[in-house]
């Protein structure tokens, strides 16, 4: 199936580009992280990242559609209280 | 209630208006301002990216919730993206209800979540030329910022750019 993956921050400046088309068998953002972090070695780990598909916060386990948008979230920028 | 993602300097008088209600006898705001340092670092200017459609969504939510803890509270948020200098309004947070004391904690409640769950990210561009992302953990592996813990950082990520140059 084909997914539309965007990247933000530091996550783009590791892919190149801001947005790709994926054509993958992956059946959750967690199988479609391993996949994608395969090709563009993006050097962190799964666990300081959160994942938002169709625009909402989901869990590493959603099983993915056709046309779905994955984005994988870096830490926030937060600031000290 | 209104969130908004603006990449336009934030004009604090129109919003403080569109609160004012007869029912409101108290209003406060926030504003976060860009510092001239981070870190014992001297910071130039940030870039601020948003994943806007999201943090949307999040900053109503957030919103809602505030509405939900403290009553009936009229509020209002501007958050900026794109490049911003040293003393520019980057967030506004205001807030008006019946009594005081309602206002300032739904204040407070909305700016500690905003930059808790938001999803933007900020980047710093230092005085010496470097710029690195804040909180990002490959920067401070990479030696920028706090390193609090353990992380192989075998090779430059290029997310570490001379000022100027934007990816």
């Amino acid at each position: 199936m084909q997914l539309r993956v965007n990247y933000f921050a530091w996550l783009r400046e590791c892919a190149g580009c801001d947005s790709e088309s994926v054509e993958t068998a992956a059946a959750t953002p967690a199988q479609l992280w391993t996949e994608l972090d395969a090709r563009h070695d993006f050097a962190t780990e799964r666990r300081h990242l959160r994942v938002a598909v169709n625009d909402a916060f989901a869990s590493w386990d959603t099983p993915l559609a056709e046309g779905d948008r994955v984005v994988f979230i870096p830490p926030v920028s937060g600031g000290q209280a | 209630m209104k969130f908004e993602i603006s990449n336009a300097t934030i004009e604090v008088e129109p919003l403080r208006r569109a609160l004012m209600s007869p029912g409101c006898g108290g209003y406060t705001a926030f504003e976060g301002w860009v510092r001239d340092h981070h870190q014992g670092r001297a910071v130039s200017g940030l870039h601020y990216e948003a994943y806007a459609d999201l943090a949307r969504a999040e900053g109503m939510q957030i919103l809602a919730e505030a509405e939900e803890r403290f009553g009936p509270v009229r509020l209002a948020c501007v958050h900026r993206v794109g490049d911003l200098a040293v003393g520019d309004l980057a967030v506004w947070v205001g807030a008006a209800a019946p009594h005081r004391d309602e206002a300032f904690k739904a204040c407070r409640y909305v700016i500690d979540e905003l930059k808790q769950r938001l999803p933007i990210w900020k980047k710093e561009h230092y005085i010496e030329g470097e710029s690195a992302w804040v909180d990002c953990e490959r920067c401070r592996a990479a030696g920028h910022g706090r390193h609090d813990h353990d992380h192989a950082h075998g090779r430059h990520h290029g997310h570490s750019v001379k000022a100027g140059k934007t990816a």
